[in-house]
C-alpha cells in the first residue's frame, strides 16, 4: 500500500463477476446496470449466445450468456444469476453472469499478462489477470468481447444492404 | 459584434433563405403561367431579404450576387422591363445558383464559382449594361488588400435609425490610416436643409492590409440604410487570381455540384428540425396540464383505503388517464406531422423542366396539399413520387401531336392528390396520358420469362408487372427514365414505409399510381400473435384476412413448398414457426391460423397458432443496440413490459422468395 499514492492514477475498478467457478473482472465505467435475471424474448437468426432482447426502460437491447459465448454448459438460471449491461462505444448490451460479487481496486502494475493457458475462456479476450488476496481475477477486455460479434453482425448485415443498393 | 454570436444565426439565416428560394421559384413559376404583378412583389422581397440577410451574416459574395437579381427584379417591378419567358428562366437559374451557394456556406467551401459568375454577367447584361471589366470585378471581389476606396453614402433617413456616421468612420479609422473626403453634392440650399436628415457622402480611403470582411463588419448595422461600395486598391497579389482562375474551373461544376449535394444532405441530417405552430404548443401544455389534475386526483387514493363509496372516482380518474393519454399520445404525434406541400412543392419546376426538355405540355394539378404526414414519411416519399412523376410525362403523357390524333386536347394533365382515408395516407399520381400498353407488357415479360402468356391474366396483374425488378418496356432509354431501374425500387421504398404501391391504368385514358401509407412510423397497429411460446405482432395494415383451414386445404408441392388455395388464387405458405425456429408451436394446419398477408406486392398465408388481440404497437429500433433481423421490422414493448417482435411482412416474403430460389 506504500506505493498507493504513486500509482493512483493508473488505478481503475473492476466489478467481479462468478463464471464456473471462476472470477472475472469487467471495467466498472463500462458496467451500466446490474439487473437480476429476468427471461427475455428470443429472436431468431441469432448466434447461439445471443439469448434474446430485452427492455431497458424502453430501449430494446441484446442479451449475451457468457457461458455460451465462451463455449462453456448452459445451466439453469438460478437466484444469482444476474444481467449486467454494458455500453460500449454508444451501444448496450447485456451479459447473465452466474453472479457479481465484488468491486476491485486494480492498480495498472498490479495487472499481469495472460500467460496461455487452459482457462475455459479464449484468452483473446482477456485484458490480463490479477490477483484478490487468495482469489485469481480475470480481466475481461469488453472492447473485444463486443468486437468478434460485431463483426459477425456486419457480415450479417451486409448482403443485406448490398443487394438494396445494388437495386437501388 | 463576435463571430461566435453570428454564427448562432447563421444556421436560422440559411434556413429562413431556403424557404424564401422555395417562395421565389414558385412564385417565379406562377409568374411563368401568368400570374399577376403582386408574385413580382413576393419574390423582390423574398430576394431582398437573401441580399440583406447575407451581407449582416458574412456572406458578401452572395449579397452582391442577390443584389444583381435584385435590381433586374427591381426594374420589373417599377414596370421599367416587362417580365418574358427569358428573364423568369435566368431567374430560376439564379435560384438554384443560390441553393448551391448556401450548401457551400454550410460546409463552409468558398460561395462563388464559376457558374455564379457566368450568372452574374447574364443578370447584368439582361439589364442592358456591361459586364464590369475583370480588374474592376477582381477589385470589387478581392478579400483582403493593402488599401482600400470607401464610398459610403449614408440615406437621407440614416440618421433616425440611430446609426451616426461619424461612429462608423472612427471604427474604420481603428482598421488603419484614413484619408476621407466629403462629397458635398447632395447638400441641399440653406433654406430647405432639413436638420435631422444626413446629405454627406464620403469616400474613404484606407490605407493598411485589412479584410474586406473587416470593413463590411463596421457596416453590419447600417446595411439597407445607405450606398456602400468597397473597392480594392491595391489587391494583394497572392489572393487576386481567385475569379480569374475560374473560368479553368468550368469542367469542374459536376464534381462541385455533387459536393455541394452531398453537404447539403449531410447538413440536412445533421440539423433537422421542425417547426411546430404555437397553437400545436399550447395544446399540448394544456393537455399536460389536464395530465397533472388528474394525478393528483389520483394521488388521493394513496392515503387510507379505498372504500366502496370512492370507488366511482378512482374509475372516473382511470378513465380521464386513459383519454388524457390517448390525446397526449396524438398531439405529440401531430408535432411530427407536416403538410405534404413541401413534397408537391418541388414538382411544379420539375414537371416544367422535364416537359420542356420532352415537348410536351403537360399541366400540373395538385390537390390536398395541406394533408399532413410524418416528417420521416415525408421526407422518404420524395424520392418515389418523383420517379412516378418522371414516368407520368416520359412514358405516360404523349407529345401534342399524338394527343390530337387520338382527340385528345394538346395539353396533358399530371395529377397529384393527397388525401387521408382511415389511417391511412393516400397519395395517387395520375396522368390522362396513353396508359399502358397491355400487349407491350406481355410480350415483354414473356421475353424475359417471368410469364409463359398473358392468357387469362386481367389487367390488374398485367399493370403489376412492371413492378418487377429489371422491368421496361419504353422503346428508348432517355436519360429520364426507361433504364429498367424503377418501378420496383418505387415499390420498395414505399415498401420499406410500410406502405404499398398499386397501379390503375386505361389504355388511351391514362394511368393512376396509388401509394397508400401508414399516417406514421412510430407506432403501429397490429394484432398480436401466438406462434408457440412466443409472441409476435402483425402489422394490421398487411393483414388481408385470416382463414381457419382444413388440413387437406394446403398442397405439398415439390421442392418443400406449401400451397393453399384463396379466392382462386394459389398462395404460399409461410410458417412462422420455421421461419423465426420457434418450440413448441403447433404444426398441424387445421389446429391454427392461416393469416392472409399482403406484402411487396404479394400475398401469402402466414401460418400462425392464433390470434390473441389488437394492439397499438410504438416501434422500437432492434438496430440501436443490436441489428437488422430478416423478417423482423422492429420490436414493441407489450403491456406486461416483455418485448414482442414485430414481423416484417415484405421482409419475410423476400425471405421466401429467396429459399425458394435457393
Amino acid at each position: 500500500m506504500s506505493d498507493n499514492t504513486r500509482s493512483e492514477a493508473l488505478q481503475s475498478q473492476y466489478l467481479t463477476v462468478n463464471l464456473a467457478h471462476e472470477e472475472y473482472g469487467i471495467d466498472i465505467l463500462a458496467v451500466r446496470e446490474i439487473r437480476g435475471w429476468t427471461p427475455v424474448t428470443r429472436i431468431p437468426q441469432a448466434p447461439h449466445y445471443v439469448l434474446g432482447v430485452l427492455n431497458l426502460r424502453g430501449a430494446i437491447v441484446p442479451v449475451i450468456d457468457m457461458r455460451l459465448r465462451f463455449g462453456l454448459e448452459r445451466e439453469a438460471h438460478g437466484v444469482t444469476t444476474v444481467t449486467v449491461i454494458i455500453t460500449v462505444a454508444g451501444r448496450n448490451f447485456g451479459v447473465v453472469v452466474d453472479a457479481v460479487s465484488d468491486v476491485l481496486d486494480v492498480t495498472a502494475d498490479a495487472i499481469r499478462p495472460v500467460p496461455d493457458m487452459g482457462t475455459t475462456v479464449d484468452t483473446e479476450y482477456l485484458k490480463g489477470l490479477t490477483s484478490a488476496g487468495e482469489r485469481m481475477v480475470l480481466l475481461l477486455d469488453v472492447d473485444k468481447l463486443l468486437q468478434p460479434q460485431d463483426a459477425q453482425m456486419l457480415e450479417a448485415a451486409l448482403p443485406a444492404v448490398s443487394d438494396v443498393k445494388a437495386v437501388a | 459584434m463576435s463571430n461566435a454570436g453570428l454564427a448562432q444565426f447563421q444556421q436560422v439565416f440559411i434556413e429562413e433563405s431556403l424557404e424564401g428560394l422555395d417562395t421565389m421559384e414558385s412564385s417565379l413559376l406562377a409568374l411563368d403561367e401568368g400570374g399577376d404583378g403582386e408574385l413580382v412583389h413576393t419574390i423582390f422581397r423574398a430576394a431582398h431579404s437573401i441580399k440583406g440577410g447575407a451581407a449582416t451574416f458574412g456572406f458578401p459574395e452572395m449579397s452582391s450576387f442577390t443584389h444583381e437579381a435584385e435590381s433586374l427584379l427591381d426594374e420589373v417591378r417599377s414596370g421599367k422591363r416587362a417580365i418574358d419567358g427569358a428573364i423568369i428562366e435566368l431567374l430560376l437559374r439564379t435560384v438554384d445558383c443560390l441553393r448551391g451557394m448556401f450548401a457551400r456556406a454550410q460546409a463552409g467551401e468558398p460561395l462563388n464559382d464559376a457558374v455564379a459568375e457566368g450568372l452574374r454577367s447574364e443578370l447584368a447584361a439582361a439589364m442592358g449594361r456591361g459586364v464590369p471589366a475583370a480588374s474592376v470585378q477582381a477589385r470589387r471581389t478581392a478579400d483582403q488588400a493593402d488599401a482600400w476606396i470607401i464610398r459610403f453614402r449614408p440615406h437621407a433617413s440614416m440618421l433616425a435609425g440611430g446609426n451616426e456616421p461619424l461612429r462608423l468612420i472612427r471604427e474604420l479609422a481603428g482598421l488603419g490610416e484614413l484619408e476621407v473626403t466629403a462629397s458635398l453634392d447632395q447638400l441641399p440650399s440653406f433654406g430647405v436643409l432639413e436638420p435631422t436628415e444626413c446629405h454627406l457622402g464620403w469616400t474613404i480611403e484606407l490605407k493598411g492590409p485589412v479584410k474586406r470582411a473587416d470593413i463590411t463588419a463596421v457596416f453590419d448595422w447600417v446595411e439597407g440604410e445607405c450606398d456602400l461600395e468597397i473597392e480594392a486598391k491595391h489587391v494583394v497579389a497572392e489572393v487576386a487570381p481567385t475569379p480569374v482562375a475560374a473560368p479553368a474551373a468550368v469542367p469542374a461544376p459536376n464534381v462541385a455540384d455533387a459536393g455541394a449535394a452531398r453537404a447539403q444532405r449531410e447538413a440536412s441530417t445533421e440539423s433537422s428540425s421542425v417547426r411546430v405552430s404555437i397553437d400545436k404548443i399550447d395544446g399540448l401544455i394544456n393537455l399536460v396540464g389536464e395530465l397533472v389534475i388528474t394525478q393528483s386526483m389520483l394521488d388521493t387514493f394513496r392515503e387510507g383505503d379505498i372504500d366502496a363509496s370512492r370507488l366511482a372516482i378512482l374509475e372516473q380518474g382511470l378513465a380521464q388517464l386513459a383519454r388524457h393519454t390517448r390525446e397526449l399520445q396524438e398531439s405529440v404525434m401531430g408535432i411530427r406531422m407536416l403538410p405534404i406541400a413541401s413534397v408537391f412543392n418541388r414538382f411544379p419546376r420539375m414537371v416544367r423542366d422535364i416537359s420542356q426538355k420532352l415537348g410536351k405540355q403537360v399541366k400540373l394539378e395538385l390537390i390536398g396539399e395541406q394533408t399532413e404526414l410524418d416528417k420521416t414519411v415525408l421526407e422518404k416519399i420524395g424520392d418515389p413520387m418523383v420517379h412516378l412523376v418522371r414516368n407520368a410525362i416520359d412514358h405516360g403523357l404523349e407529345t401534342p401531336d399524338k394527343r390530337r390524333a387520338s382527340g385528345k386536347g394538346d395539353t396533358g394533365t399530371l395529377t397529384l392528390q393527397a388525401s387521408h382515408r382511415g389511417g391511412s395516407i393516400v397519395v395517387e399520381v395520375s396522368d390522362d396520358g396513353a396508359g399502358l400498353n397491355r400487349d407491350a407488357i406481355v410480350a415483354k415479360a414473356v421475353q424475359r420469362g417471368l410469364i409463359a402468356s398473358g392468357e387469362g391474366m386481367s389487367d390488374e396483374a398485367v399493370a403489376d408487372l412492371i413492378f418487377q425488378p429489371g422491368f421496361s418496356t419504353a422503346a428508348v432509354t432517355t436519360d429520364l427514365s426507361g433504364r429498367g431501374v424503377g418501378m420496383d425500387v418505387v415499390r420498395r421504398n414505399v415498401g420499406d414505409l410500410g406502405g404499398t404501391v398499386t397501379i390503375r391504368s386505361t389504355q388511351g385514358k391514362g394511368s393512376v399510381f396509388t401509394i397508400t401509407l401508414p399516417l406514421t412510423l412510430a407506432i403501429i397497429d397490429g394484432l398480436t400473435a401466438a406462434v408457440g411460446d412466443e409472441r409476435y405482432i402483425v402489422p394490421l395494415v398487411s393483414i388481408v384476412e385470416s382463414v381457419q383451414l382444413k388440413a387437406e386445404a394446403v398442397r405439398s408441392v415439390a421442392g418443400g413448398g406449401e400451397l393453399f388455395r384463396f379466392r382462386g388464387e394459389y398462395l404460399p405458405v409461410v410458417r412462422l414457426h420455421e421461419a423465426f425456429h420457434c418450440e413448441n408451436a403447433i404444426h398441424a394446419i387445421d389446429e391454427g391460423l392461416m393469416v392472409v398477408v399482403e406484402g411487396d406486392g404479394a400475398r401469402v398465408g402466414l401460418f400462425v397458432d392464433g390470434l390473441i388481440g389488437q394492439q397499438q404497437a410504438v416501434v422500437k429500433s432492434l438496430e440501436a443496440n443490436y441489428r437488422r433481423v430478416q423478417g423482423v421490422s422492429g420490436a414493441t414493448i407489450l403491456a406486461d413490459g416483455s418485448v414482442a417482435l414485430i414481423v416484417d411482412i415484405a421482409g419475410l416474403v423476400r425471405m421466401q422468395g429467396r429459399r425458394k430460389a435457393a
